[in-house]
């Protein structure tokens, strides 16, 4: 009972803080297109792969204590930043999570900007299409963030390497 | 051309809801006529709401219809002659309206939390697959299916087409909020969809409305906070489809180890195998699942049997609120021993519940570019995010109320002629 809303915290627990709901929602849904065993539903909208189901869990865990949720002013807009409280920590060693790697790949996505997540799971939204096809979508439905073909090639390199770190065969 | 061919009379359908549908396209009548539409009649709009709300007995193909005449309606009385409408996406509109809902399957939400499947995933699949649907839309244009499959899909080209469908202030959730609150007969969720349509107005990505029209979207926003508290996560609600959820698990565990069914799983051999082709897929619908459950009320397999009485015969699981907080951690672990000691799997008999296992939307104000909000088009042409004009919005897309709820058979614990001390001390435990 509970368990996905443990994965959340464990994911969490990996890498200590995460910057940006984008950014959030980014790094769980590349997880999952990893074969981690996240189950939210993801839907693409304006910004990309974006799961209702997660923002209301992350919700419910700053709700009950668990995650700490910080908003702040940055420029124009707000950006909140989350990160386990002790009593989350607390919560989460009533579940023995078996996902092994997810702190490798969680570490390493964190590290990316929520720009350049963006473009990565985009691109893994549309990993049916050939990738000629897979950049003409990029280039018209992100015709506003402007990605380069160097962004672009960037991204796919970097999707390889998550693959071979996950042990996926691309 | 087929693309632009009319009835020689309009067909109209009566609707309690909008009254009349009104269909002069030829592609679109020719739509409603396919095998693959004709099954949304056989599953139900709100799933097991019914057991609460006795009227909810609607189904999607209703609702399809509906979503496919507020668009009509958009589309040819507000938007046709605006300088950012391309009246050539008309058709593709209507079609994207009719056709949003197809890949649902039966009890939808219990199956794809079950058997991790995508309704949107069969939707495309209908709409480009060897199908009547994809038949029709072919003899419109080669690409036209596939246009029809990426609206729905959000991932046209055209995203002012696509708001239409599938936005904060959309067709979908529009006819839905009106047609759940006519069916269930609740008086909250009624707002005035004729004078948001009058103030709605195409910009190049989206659909935006009239700052005049303001008071009509926060009657709009309050009825979806309202519909979704009183309605769709109505705690007994929640109850039958933790016993749906419940049930599929128990025939599909059975299945796999071997068990001997008095009547097999025909139906449901490939979900339990996780490759469920679309062929499969489209005979499932809720009359082949309910038929399921009326004979599996008789399996010598005490769970699935005693699940299904229960869900046929309404005779639902209680609850009581439940915070997980650590303390509450640990006395469901002590509850779960309980039960096993108590002879009452708590796998199948114990369950949390929360508000994230159901996630209709509230309002988004888009702060991080999560999802795209509401804007509000001012007199002097500039657009401004719905909640920071509205006090009312903002006041309820602030800080969420959250619930969790832990679910359990009363019935069990009140039979104290086995177990006694064990069934009276989890109910200290429950009600303490």
């Amino acid at each position: 009972m509970l368990f996905e809303h443990a994965k959340i915290m464990k994911a969490l627990a990996a890498v200590g803080e995460i910057v940006g709901r984008k950014k959030l929602q980014k790094m769980i849904y590349i997880a999952k297109k990893m074969k981690f065993p996240f189950y939210e539903k993801f839907d693409f909208h304006f910004y990309g792969p974006y799961s209702e189901e997660l923002t209301l869990r992350i919700e419910e865990l700053c709700n009950v204590g668990f995650l700490q949720e910080m908003k702040e002013k940055k420029g124009g807009y707000y950006q909140y930043r989350y990160a386990l409280t002790e009593a989350g920590e607390q919560f989460l060693t009533h579940y023995h999570l078996d996902m092994p790697d997810l702190d490798v790949c969680l570490r390493s996505l964190n590290e990316q900007s929520a720009r350049f997540l963006e473009l990565v799971s985009t691109i893994l939204y549309f990993e049916d299409l050939s990738k000629d096809e897979v950049k003409e979508k990029v280039f018209t439905l992100k015709s506003k963030q402007r990605y380069t073909e160097e962004e672009v090639e960037e991204a796919y390199r970097y999707i390889e390497q998550l693959c071979e770190q996950a042990y996926i065969k691309s | 051309m087929y693309l632009n061919e009319k009835l020689s009379e309009e067909k109209v359908f009566k609707d309690p809801v909008h009254r009349y549908v009104h269909v002069r396209d030829k592609v679109v009548w020719d739509l409603i006529g396919t095998k693959e539409f004709q099954r949304l009649r056989r599953i139900k709009q709100l799933g097991t709401t019914y057991l609460t709300f006795h009227g909810a007995e609607h189904s999607r193909f209703n609702h399809s219809l509906g979503v496919y005449e507020i668009v009509r309606r958009i589309v040819d009385d507000v938007f046709a002659g605006r300088p950012d409408w391309d009246e050539n996406e008309r058709l593709l509109c209507l079609c994207a309206a009719l056709l949003h809902d197809l890949g649902h399957g039966p009890f939808s939400h219990s199956f794809e939390k079950v058997f991790h499947l995508d309704h949107e995933q069969f939707t495309r699949a209908i709409i480009l697959g060897d199908t009547e649907v994809n038949e029709v839309l072919r003899r419109v244009s080669f690409d036209f299916p596939k246009k029809v499959a990426e609206v729905i899909a959000k991932t046209y080209e055209n995203k002012l087409v696509v708001s239409l469908i599938s936005s904060q202030i959309d067709a979908d959730r529009m006819d839905y909020l009106l047609r759940d609150a006519y069916y269930t007969g609740v008086s909250y969720g009624h707002f005035d969809m004729e004078r948001i349509l009058r103030v709605m107005r195409p910009r190049e990505e989206q659909v935006v409305i009239k700052r005049s029209g303001m008071h009509a979207v926060e009657d709009y926003i309050m009825s979806r906070y309202q519909m979704y508290w009183q309605v769709y996560f109505h705690p007994v609600t929640r109850s039958a489809e933790v016993i749906l959820t419940k049930i599929l698990h128990r025939a599909k565990h059975l299945y796999l180890a071997g068990y001997t069914f008095q009547t097999p799983p025909v139906h449901f051999q490939s979900l339990f195998y996780g490759n469920m082709q679309l062929e499969d897929y489209l005979k499932l619908d809720e009359a082949v699942t309910l038929y399921y459950f009326q004979q599996w009320q008789d399996e010598q397999d005490p769970i699935l049997s005693d699940l299904c009485r229960r869900f046929m015969n309404r005779n639902l699981f209680k609850y009581v609120e439940f915070q997980p907080t650590n303390e509450e951690m640990k006395k469901l672990v002590e509850l779960t021993t309980l039960f096993k000691k108590a002879g009452i799997d708590p796998n199948y008999y114990l369950v949390v519940d929360s508000s994230s296992d159901l996630p209709y939307d509230f309002y988004r104000p888009g702060e991080e570019e999560e999802r795209l909000p509401i804007y509000l088009l001012m007199p002097n042409g500039e657009l401004r995010e719905l909640s920071r004009e509205s006090t009312i919005v903002d006041a309820i897309s602030g800080k969420r109320r959250t619930d969790h709820k832990l679910y359990f058979p009363q019935d069990f614990l009140d039979d104290l002629s086995t177990k006694r001390n064990i069934k009276k001390k989890i109910k200290e435990l429950l009600y303490e």
